[in-house]
């Protein structure tokens, strides 16, 4: 057994499928998703352990297609090969019951020519213990907090007509801030292959910040201020913009915060740039119904709105092509700019670093409006020389604005980000964005 | 009666998957299991989460795809030589559980050595009980959700139809989520804990877009949700609303903007479910207070010194902690460390004389505990949570709330917040508002918010509802915890009278 063993290996999930293909009856379509993990979580505080566990899961769901109709069940599998074999014929059964319950669904789609991949990434991921012991030399003596979340991850899908594809990514990402007081500084180191050096150097630079952090915090009054997003805090911006701004079904329906945009009543900055970057990311390239997702989706391009994330049932609803598995981003790519890392501070000359933003919502959607809080090592630059932490202020502002008429320029360095969330499972989505330069945010509190 | 995590009369009820559950055979067979496996062990605590989850929704009059979820799954947590591990694994087998052991005892052994505080202080529960919160009348099946969704659907049809605006109904949905969930944990000290609930989560919403407005209403929709069945589908109306939410989208099209100025704030219970919950609840957990949460959620601008002494807001303030209220969304017997639940005051008076915290906080804090160790499922470990956060309600009537200002802004139905990671600066925005003018509710606002401090705000609380003015809420959606976690946390509270508050509106 390898250290970070999956619940299901493939070669399993592939005889579950087999499975539910032979129990099918005539005119009858099973689809098979899987997502399974093994993952260790380290939680720390002040530098010492807070809670440590191991999370064996892998969740099956199983989707029975007859007579237009659909029904789907999710269930955890065990990993005992007949234990699940029983569960899912069971399943089965059950679910040819409940069509019966349901009416005709007329969005149904499902991918019906078969398009099989394979995607299994080698990875080296030290054990608990080994990283433990980094973790703690690394920052000792720093007051750290934050999460190791470190194993396999695997998504699969399978259908009753022979499809089958398979993704599995080994990662780790520890995702930490270091305190002092009231000041901290963020930081999160994550990938595929752990680098103990990397490690070391991410310690080394929150002892660097938390220098300029002890200088006394300078309160700013609510206006507005010549500000660097720095990539983390426009990872979170357009994190809020992926909550409704880019799918199909959001905007027929009204509720996209980007509706002036796609209806050409504004644009943003010509240099802006944004796709779903499915071949760079780190999530499957395969849909719930078995497409398979194109390589690249532009979404906004030269400022202008190009294009939807589509999902089946909205294709079928609304006559696209299927391009996505959700409707909201899972590897955005934003394009960079020309400002490069050694130039930021100068370019910003007087106003605020922004190294993180926290809690985003829309203030007003209509107005593509975003509120939310500085949060963690936000600076107070004076003739481009760091002077001192601010204290946290909340921003009210549009992104029609901020990314248009008032963005002053983009960073060439673009850090890949991998998601730390872990709401249902280890997320598979990932960024690569730039900072933004911009005049006159807007500061409200 | 023996040991049966699903009562088969409740499985049939549910009418959508019969999925080989837990019988009296299989618990015992895993009770039989952990007596074995947890031999030798002095602090071994097993926790069985079952869960099975019916979503029935209707969009544009279109049935979507049932949400059906059947969760199973257990968690072993150990304590050995003062250090704390778990595991959690889907494989409830004899084997699979030996497997899970090794793990938890090997990340006990490892947090001892590095460990931030001794977990050997830890109680161990031994408590056994049996706690059965489910409806008598049982939850709605498929076919009832079914037919309850598609007819408030139609009701929303036939509103926009009868008001000539079906062209400027963007979208509209009526949803229903159910639920059957059951725990049982189990200790080395004999602890045997078993308890059972079913809530019911209904949501109508409808979008109004026109001119380049868009404007959305909802009834419910994601905080609304109660423990128990179909009866409580009647006491929130859901169906009735319908036509209501047509008429306030389409009005809130042509409506003005709220006024940007300082003035006294009518917040109805719709949008003071988030200003408890955000700006009393958070800051009061004990895990934020010790710094558990300042990587992720974030900590608080409350210390323990406060509590006892501190004025968190005006003498007509107070909050209690309370998880034993029949069919409010977090009540509960136990919390997932099997600490004995009741009700605690947070706020008396306006003075903070509690915090909500688990055991283990308790310990580290020195603070008393609340039952506030929860998890959201198998596979996360307890952390610090709200249950049951209540406003007690005071003695004024919607009228005699509305009589006290004049001149200020209601606001209704939550649908934007964010607060700053010490839970002080917040912004929050609802779907409607109304001016008042003179003590009278007058016209209609749209895109209404407003700014706040927590530590000053409650101060301005001048005027507190009486029961006429109460709604029992309950969101399942409350996000927290490294690795993350969504829990389910109920709020009741009455409409409330803030001063002096900075409102805005859209633009």
């Amino acid at each position: 057994m390898s250290r970070y063993s999956a619940v299901v290996e493939r070669e399993c999930f592939y005889t579950l499928a087999d499975r539910a293909a032979a129990q099918a009856e005539s005119g009858e379509v099973a689809l098979l998703n899987l997502r399974g993990e093994c993952s260790d979580f380290i939680r720390y505080n002040r530098t010492r352990i807070r809670q440590a566990g191991r999370v064996r899961q892998a969740r099956l769901r199983l989707t029975l297609v007859r007579d237009r109709r659909q029904a789907s069940a999710t269930f955890d599998l065990s990993g005992d090969e007949s234990a699940d074999r029983l569960r899912l014929e069971s399943v089965l059964g059950e679910l040819r019951q409940l069509c019966k319950m349901l009416p005709e669904d007329p969005y149904l789609h499902f991918a019906t020519a078969v398009n099989s991949t394979d995607r299994t990434e080698p990875t080296s991921l030290p054990r608990a213990g080994e990283a433990t012991a980094q973790i703690v030399t690394a920052f000792d003596g720093l007051d750290m907090t934050g999460v190791w979340a470190c194993g396999e991850s695997c998504s699969g899908f399978a259908n009753s007509m022979g499809q089958k594809n398979w993704h599995a990514v080994g990662s780790f990402n520890f995702d930490c801030s270091v305190h002092d007081g009231t000041q901290s500084v963020k930081h999160s180191l994550a990938g595929q292959n752990f680098d103990a050096d990397a490690l070391n150097a991410t310690a080394a630079q929150a002892r660097q910040t938390l220098s300029i952090l002890s200088r006394p915090p300078k309160r700013l009054d609510p206006g507005r201020y010549r500000a660097y997003l720095a990539p983390e805090a426009m990872g979170d911006i357009l994190g809020l913009l992926s909550w409704g701004g880019f799918g199909l079904k959001s905007h027929r329906s009204g509720r996209s915060p980007l509706m002036r945009l796609v209806d050409g009543d504004v644009h943003l900055d010509p240099r802006v740039f944004v796709d779903e970057d499915v071949a760079s990311g780190f999530a499957p390239a395969f849909t719930g119904e078995g497409f398979v997702r194109p390589q690249r989706v532009p979404l906004i391009e030269g400022g202008r709105f190009a294009s939807c994330l589509v999902d089946a049932r909205s294709a079928q609803e609304f006559g696209h092509s299927v391009n996505a598995s959700a409707e909201a981003p899972q590897s955005l790519d934003m394009a960079p700019g020309a400002l490069a890392d050694e130039d930021v501070l100068r370019a910003l000359d007087t106003g605020i670093y922004v190294s993180n933003v926290w809690y985003l919502n829309f203030s007003d959607r209509n107005a593509c409006r975003i509120t939310g809080m500085t949060r963690f090592a936000c600076l107070w630059v004076e003739g481009g020389v760091p002077q001192g932490p601010i204290e946290p202020m909340r921003f009210d502002d549009t992104l029609y604005g901020l990314l248009g008429e008032r963005l002053l320029e983009l960073s060439r360095n673009r850090p890949l980000s991998l998601d730390p969330d872990t709401y249902e499972g280890r997320s598979f989505s990932s960024a690569r964005l730039p900072g933004a330069l911009v005049e006159g945010l807007r500061l409200a509190l | 009666m023996g040991i049966i995590l699903v009562h088969p009369e409740a499985a049939s009820r549910l009418n959508y998957l019969k999925l080989p559950m837990r019988d009296r055979a299989s618990t015992d067979a895993i009770e039989k299991s952990f007596e074995r496996l947890a031999q030798g062990i002095d602090h071994c605590v097993l926790r069985l989460v079952e869960k099975r989850r019916l979503g029935v929704s209707v969009r544009l009059d279109v049935p979507e795809p049932v949400l059906n979820d059947h969760v199973s799954g257990c968690m072993l947590t150990v304590v050995e030589d003062g250090g704390a591990g778990y595991a959690a694994t889907g494989d409830l087998s004899e084997g699979g559980l030996e497997l899970a052991l090794k793990d938890a005892r090997d990340r006990a052994k490892l947090t001892a050595s590095h460990r931030l505080f001794d977990a050997a202080r830890l109680p161990i529960p031994a408590d056994r009980a049996r706690v059965d919160n489910r409806s008598a009348g049982g939850l709605p099946g498929v076919t009832d959700c079914l037919a309850m969704t598609s007819d408030a659907s139609r009701r929303i049809k036939a509103a926009a139809t009868n008001a000539k605006a079906m062209d400027k109904i963007a979208d509209w949905s009526a949803a229903i989520e159910v639920a059957e969930c059951h725990s049982l944990l189990l200790s080395s000290a004999g602890a045997r804990i078993e308890q059972s609930y079913g809530y019911v989560s209904p949501g109508l919403s409808v979008v109004a877009r026109d001119h380049g407005q868009s404007q959305q209403r909802s009834h419910g929709d994601g905080h609304m949700a109660r423990q128990g069945g179909l009866e409580q589908l009647d006491v929130v109306d859901f169906a009735e609303h319908g036509e209501r939410l047509v008429g306030e989208a389409l009005a809130l099209l042509r409506a003005p903007e709220c006024p940007t100025e300082n003035t006294d704030v009518l917040l109805m219970p719709g949008q003071m479910i988030l200003q408890l919950h955000e700006s009393v609840g958070h800051p009061l957990e004990l895990d934020r207070i010790l710094g558990d949460e300042r990587n992720y959620a974030g900590g608080s601008f409350v210390t323990p010194e406060m509590i006892g002494s501190y004025q968190y807001g005006a003498e007509c303030l107070n909050v209690v902690f309370d998880p034993r209220v029949p069919n409010e969304l977090a009540s509960y017997a136990y919390d997932d460390d099997g600490t004995r639940a009741e009700r605690h005051d947070l706020i008396k008076d306006g003075i903070l004389v509690g915090a909500i915290g688990s055991a283990s906080s308790s310990l580290r804090a020195g603070i008393p505990a609340a039952a506030s160790g929860r998890a959201s499922s198998w596979n996360r470990p307890p952390i610090d949570r709200m249950a049951n956060i209540n406003l007690l309600p005071g003695d004024h009537d919607l009228g005699a709330l509305l009589a006290s200002v004049e001149r200020g802004v209601l606001m209704d139905t939550n649908r934007s917040w964010s607060i700053d990671h010490l839970r002080n600066k917040f912004q929050f925005g609802c779907e409607i508002g109304w001016l008042i003018e003179d003590g009278e509710r007058k016209g209609l606002i749209r895109n209404p918010g407003y700014r706040g401090v927590s530590a000053n705000f409650w101060r301005s609380l001048d005027r507190v509802g009486d029961r006429s003015t109460e709604a029992v809420l309950g969101t399942l959606d409350c996000g927290k915890g490294e690795p993350n976690q969504l829990m389910q946390v109920g709020h009741s509270t009455p409409a409330c009278v803030f001063r002096n508050v900075q409102v805005f509106g859209g633009g």
